[in-house]
């Protein structure tokens, strides 16, 4: 398509990406509180008090220990899983592999209210334990996602060639396919914890205001009362994201993690 | 973004070691017990604890108790909620539909880029997907406000004559579900769109088709499958959000996510919050294989994916 069509998409995509934390970006940077875009002044306070204050830095920590446990565990998930379905042939691994990548086929909400649900039966609803795990369970898409692409472009020559020469299962797993995968296992755990760190509706349905995490602080913020740290909060959160991903960009090659096949 | 490359019709022939079967000993069941275990548990039990849920009976005291009562599905299934049950499929079908204009064509026109120049964008939108409903609401909210928002860049350049506020209000809704659907939908549709023929459109150029008819008759039917899925996908993911239609809707925008959310933790009526669910849960479902009929042209099989062998 023509160059000027082209270049009118792109803008238009950035643009709308974009325009709502320009002005969230603008807002954090008021000197009073007050949340006018332009702002009328340049101040960092809102920054340092988002660091300063504990009700916004104390869900903060419960939102990093949240999305890191939960990453792991849907890590430690989503490898045996992915493995298991590319070397060999059992009957009913085709249906848990169906459970690991239907949470993204259900309506969200449908997710949350299940795991309040659970929490409740087994008696420890409001407990931090239980987000982790919930979280840990429904992000094992994104590495499941991620290894099975990994593993799809492994050359199974390899992997003959190593048997023929006599390897064990255990030492191609080792030798062969845990280094070749470790870019798409590392993709699939920084996915994880950075959309455990974002997600609201199963934090606020299985921990709430108990074990408070950042997003169900934001959201709370949001109904009683605005105030620019939300905004320099946001910010941080966008700057992380962005961070994490075009890390795992340098480590790997993120279009053929994304599933963009082999050639260059 | 669920497997991108298990979506049927985006994987090529897949490369796979899988053995025949037999005397592979205990190894696969051994490795295979965590992710069966903690699926069924955190996945399958409670869909089946909300399945039971809806038929029973709320107790003032506590949360519920066992019983076998209709009561429930008549609520969830009456004027009322039948009408926020229309304005939730209305308002995710038109912010899909909107998604898919914006997100096809760009996606196809990313994966005809250099994959080097590719990462900024997929940074981007990666970035923008992960962003939390939550920071997405606010961030909305501020950019349709009348203090903070575009309506003073609409008055400074004269097309406005006083700054306004469009939120809370349908337009501010549907920007942001548009929002959070846009990078998933790229996400979906990348895998299929950078496996195409780089030198398809062109040879559909030099054939004298202009860019658009080559895109809509040569490009299109080769990603019909892909786009059915995505927008299947982008309609659920919509469908369910929460935080968007409260915090940016008026009532009338309030759809069942922001009822049953109401009922669950506000209301204490978990029941009736449960059947609520499974109505969702089951139009949504309808809806979605109803969509990928739609494009390709035929009722869906079993969406496992593909490569699972």
């Amino acid at each position: 398509m023509s160059r000027w069509l082209r270049r009118a998409m792109f803008a238009l995509v950035v643009a709308y990406l974009l325009a709502p934390l320009v002005v969230v970006a603008g807002v954090s940077l008021n000197p009073r509180q007050v949340l006018f875009f332009p702002p009328e002044g340049f101040s960092l306070r809102w920054y340092g008090t988002a660091f300063s204050d504990p009700g916004w830095y104390r869900p903060a920590i419960n939102s990093l220990l949240v999305a890191t446990f939960a990453a792991l565990i849907a890590v430690s998930i989503a490898l045996p899983l992915s493995y298991v379905m590319w070397r060999y042939r059992v009957g009913y691994a085709k249906a848990v592999m169906a459970m690991g990548l239907a949470p993204f086929a259900l309506p969200p909400v449908i997710t949350a209210l299940g795991a309040l649900a659970l929490w409740i039966v087994l008696q420890s609803y409001g407990q931090p334990h239980t987000v982790v795990l919930s979280h840990g369970a429904f992000l094992t898409t994104l590495p499941l996602a991620t290894l099975t692409v990994g593993l799809q472009n492994l050359n199974p020559q390899l992997v003959e060639a190593a048997r023929t020469m006599g390897a064990t299962g255990g030492t191609v797993f080792r030798t062969i396919v845990f280094p070749y995968v470790r870019p798409y296992l590392l993709a699939g755990f920084v996915f994880a914890f950075v959309l455990s760190l974002n997600e609201y509706i199963i934090a606020y349905m299985t921990v709430g205001f108990t074990f408070e995490t950042l997003p169900v602080k934001i959201f709370a913020s949001l109904r009683y009362g605005y105030s620019p740290v939300m905004a320099a909060i946001s910010v941080l959160f966008f700057a992380v994201a962005v961070a994490l991903f075009a890390l795992v960009g340098r480590v790997g090659d993120l279009p053929r993690l994304l599933g963009a096949d082999e050639r260059a | 973004m669920s497997a991108p490359a298990a979506r049927p019709g985006s994987a090529p022939a897949p490369a796979s070691a899988a053995s025949s079967g037999r005397g592979d000993g205990p190894w696969p069941h051994v490795l295979l017990a965590w992710p069966t275990v903690a699926l069924t548990v955190l996945f399958l039990v409670p869909l089946g604890i909300i399945a039971a849920l809806g038929f029973f009976r709320r107790i003032q005291a506590g949360f519920f108790e066992v019983a076998f009562v209709t009561d429930n599905y008549a609520r969830a299934l009456d004027a009322f909620h039948l009408e926020r049950l229309t304005v939730s499929v209305v308002l995710a079908l038109a912010a899909t539909l909107v998604t898919l204009l914006l997100a096809v064509p760009f996606t196809f026109l990313l994966t005809r880029r250099p994959r080097a120049r590719q990462v900024p964008y997929l940074v981007l939108v990666l970035a923008s997907l992960s962003l939390s409903e939550v920071i997405v609401a606010f961030a909305w909210s501020l950019l349709l406000s009348r203090t903070s928002g575009v309506s003073n860049l609409l008055v400074a350049i004269g097309v406005m004559d006083a700054p306004a506020s469009w939120s809370p209000g349908l337009p501010a809704v549907l920007l942001a579900y548009v929002f959070i659907a846009l990078p998933l939908a790229v996400l979906s549709l990348y895998p299929t769109f950078s496996r195409l023929d780089q030198e398809l459109p062109e040879a559909a150029g030099t054939m004298g088709a202009t860019p658009l008819a080559g895109f809509v008759t040569v490009v299109l039917p080769l990603v019909r499958r892909a786009v059915a899925a995505t927008g299947a996908l982008v309609f659920i993911f919509v469908l369910g959000a929460y935080v968007i239609p409260q915090t940016l809707g008026r009532p009338a925008q309030w759809t069942m996510p922001v009822q049953i959310t109401d009922q669950a933790i506000m209301k204490n009526h978990l029941p009736l919050a449960a059947s609520l669910a499974i109505v969702l849960l089951v139009v949504s479902s309808l809806i979605a294989v109803a969509i990928v009929a739609l494009g390709t042209g035929r009722w869906p099989r079993l969406a496992l994916p593909r490569r699972a062998r």
